[in-house]
């Protein structure tokens, strides 16, 4: 049995590939932060006055707020002091028309992280949104997308070309008062992409956005806002990677989605950013995100998928607000955690409107020292007549030394709601691995096998180029894990 | 084919096997009974490589080269097959997928191509006529709801499908009805051939009427007591095992 373990641990132990560092010209403001430097942020990106404002009232909220901590994750206290709040690449200050002006360092980082950015490279049905550190710097098929009147571009470009959206919706979802990184994002956020899907337009393609941190002792704080008209559909992407470093690094997001009437977002993450070492745990990102959408109006379908195996510390609770009657949330998870990682995460769904219903699956899975929490609530408000809801939590141990919890909360304040709750908790056996074995299957083999059939209800709701990567990438992840 | 010298094995310091010495050459057929207890299973997964098992003396020889050195999967891969008293049940892992990642896993040890999905398909279910089991078996899990016999025919399905060299069946006609016992016994007939040897680990002499055994050895307190051709286990099945105790054991 131990023979057995000690092979799992060494498969699991596969290096982190994207901790490569790209060597090119930044700019990087001084670390601290105060109302100068929301000021300097601002003005970098051109603002205008209102947008300066905005940041400021969220900064002054920040100041008198405390970092929550009823979440089950350990970690040193953070200085927010010591962060430097912007870092971008020195050529971007003027606007970049064609991916010929982007450095091609950018590029090749692009291209080694398996995001080619010209588009004749990616696949067809994709169109990509590049932030790396503290800006944009390329979005692809942006022509193609005009043509439906979609609009898919930088958030700071947002600002600039779509004033009225951006007022309108802007901390719609997730107001600055929210909690203490959402203000904090609210009041520093450098980037991020902008989606806008007209009525009635089922969007053409997927939409993507590459998320890459490449300078040391800078936070990165992005914002997405997505805007899904009546009757529209979209489809969208994220997926993350960062240097190996010494030093945690802070990635504060926050993420809006909005669904109106008879529409549906989809929005899929596939996290990995770099997880600290595997050995000391030292190092690694901490990930701290609000992300929620609101399902406005009647019909409407919001579906969070989340695929996450980076971050020294995962704190975030993707949400839907089921206000529309008849509206659908979803929330399908994958958290996985190794070595020394922390992972607090789950969803809320609030029902609202009538008619309205829910669905969360998470998966989480733990091993070699990794804690992974499930952390859910479900609220029935009063006039939410005849809302169902059901929950499946289940946990997957690999080893002794790991740990798995679980907390759903349920408020239910309506007679008419069904509400459906199961959990199960189970390891890798060392009997299941004998008996692959058995049939010359590897060690190897047979937990990326156990473990992708433990995550198969999840990776099905993927785009299918996306689930692929996402089996690949527990893989890697659980390489060496197993202790 | 396969030599077990003078094998002794311990669990946790307590010696389950006691010198066991037995030789089974290509296309024999040789049947181990014993009361429960007398050590038949771990002789079985310790042929495997189940490593809870401590060998303490002794050797196993497979074509030539020390079974013991290698890992389970390595053994698998040299053509040794066990098929489970209790097979493992694997949730959420698909069947067929299983299936085929252990057979391109020998295909590519013999330097073989692996299988497409396509060809993997049209392969397994020609076997799966052999044993009487249904297409829908392919779309569930490993042995996952599976009952005791669908788990057992499930076994032999593996073996067919894995052509192994060298099977050991470990009680597999335990928990079977006769029309079960028949079509594991027919799968089993069926498989059969001058390359293969068999070792098949019973309690029930019913499933020899069908097989046909070359020798049959009688298993008790971690010794082979007794050795004889398949009348013996006729004797067994009417006498019962205890009148072996008064004889002399084979010495090792």
């Amino acid at each position: 049995m131990n023979s057995d373990l000690q092979t799992i641990e060494k498969h699991i132990s596969q290096e982190y590939k994207y901790g490569f560092v790209t060597d090119i010209a930044q700019e990087t403001i001084p670390a601290g932060l105060d109302e100068q430097v929301v000021r300097l942020i601002s003005a970098k990106k051109n603002e205008p006055e209102w947008m300066t404002r905005w940041r400021l009232k969220a900064y002054r909220n920040w100041i008198k707020m405390t970092e929550p901590t009823w979440a089950k994750v350990k970690y040193s206290p953070i200085d927010y002091q010591a962060i430097s709040y912007y870092s971008a690449p020195i050529k971007d200050s003027k606007k970049l028309k064609s991916l010929d002006e982007v450095d091609p360092e950018i590029l090749r980082t692009y291209e080694k992280l398996g995001i080619p950015l010209e588009e004749q490279k990616w696949l067809a049905g994709v169109a990509v949104d590049a932030v790396f550190d503290s800006v944009s710097v390329a979005t692809t098929f942006k022509e193609q997308l005009n043509k439906h009147g979609v609009i898919f571009c930088p958030f700071s470009e947002a600002v600039q070309k779509h004033p009225e959206l951006i007022k309108k919706y802007l901390g719609s979802v997730v107001p600055y008062t929210d909690n203490f990184f959402a203000a904090l994002n609210s009041a520093v956020f450098s980037d991020g992409s902008f989606v806008y899907i007209p009525k009635g337009v089922r969007c053409p393609m997927e939409l993507s956005t590459y998320f890459r941190i490449n300078a040391a002792n800078t936070g990165q704080f992005e914002r997405t806002l997505i805007i899904a008209d009546e009757g529209s559909y979209v489809s969208y992407l994220e997926g993350c990677t960062a240097p190996m470093r010494d030093e945690n690094q802070l990635h504060a997001a926050v993420v809006e989605l909005i669904a109106h009437k008879d529409a549906t977002i989809k929005y899929s993450t596939v996290q990995n950013w770099y997880p600290g070492d595997p050995k000391t745990g030292k190092g690694g990102i901490f990930n701290f995100v609000t992300k929620r959408g609101i399902c406005k109006g009647d019909n409407s379908k919001i579906s969070w998928t989340q695929v996450e195996t980076g971050s020294a510390i995962t704190w975030k609770y993707p949400s839907v607000i089921l206000k529309g009657d008849h509206s659908i949330g979803e929330f399908y998870s994958v958290a996985l955690t190794n070595n020394y990682q922390q992972a607090d995460t789950g969803t809320k769904m609030i029902h609202i409107g009538k008619n309205t219903k829910s669905t969360i699956i998470s998966k989480g899975i733990s091993a070699g020292y990794g804690q992974n929490t499930y952390r859910g609530s479900v609220k029935i408000m009063k006039g939410a007549e005849n809302a169902r809801n059901y929950s499946q939590c289940d946990s997957l141990l690999i080893g002794d030394k790991c740990g798995a919890h679980t907390f759903p909360y349920i408020d239910v304040r309506n007679p008419t709601a069904r509400m459906e709750h199961e959990a199960s908790t189970s390891t890798i056996g060392e009997d299941q691995l004998f008996y692959s074995n058995q049939r010359g299957i590897s060690t190897e083999d047979a937990i990326s096998m156990i473990v992708n059939g433990f995550c198969k209800e999840v990776f099905k709701e993927l785009p299918m180029e996306f689930a692929v990567e996402a089996q690949k990438l527990m893989e890697v992840s659980l390489e060496g894990s197993v202790g | 084919m396969l030599e077990i010298k003078n094998l002794h094995v311990s669990v946790e310091g307590k010696p389950i096997l006691k010198g066991i010495n037995l030789t089974v050459n290509a296309g024999e057929l040789h049947a181990i009974m014993g009361p429960n207890g007398s050590g038949k299973t771990t002789l079985a997964q310790v042929i495997a490589g189940r490593d809870m098992y401590e060998v303490t003396d002794g050797e196993i020889i497979f074509d030539g080269k020390n079974l013991l050195k290698m890992t389970p999967e390595a053994r698998a891969l040299e053509g040794v097959f066990m098929s489970f008293q209790y097979p493992v049940v694997i949730p959420g892992v698909n069947i067929t997928y299983f299936l085929k990642t252990a057979v391109n896993a020998m295909r590519k040890h013999k330097g073989l191509e692996e299988l497409d999905a396509i060809d993997f398909l049209t392969f397994i279910k020609e076997k799966m006529r052999l044993v009487r089991m249904d297409e829908s078996y392919l779309s569930r899990s490993v042995n996952d709801g599976f009952s005791g016999g669908e788990k057992k025919r499930n076994e032999i399905l593996q073996m067919l499908v894995l052509e192994p060299r060298m099977s050991v069946l470990d009680e597999t006609d335990s928990g079977l009805d006769i029309d079960a016992v028949r079509i594991v016994a027919n799968g089993l007939n069926n498989f059969r051939s001058k390359e293969r040897g068999f070792l098949v680990i019973t309690h029930y002499q019913r499933i020899l009427g069908y097989i046909d055994p070359d020798y049959v050895h009688v298993l008790k307190n971690g010794r082979i007591i007794k050795s004889g051709g398949k009348n013996l286990a006729l004797e067994l099945e009417e006498k019962g095992y205890s009148w072996l105790v008064e004889e002399q054991p084979i010495e090792a």
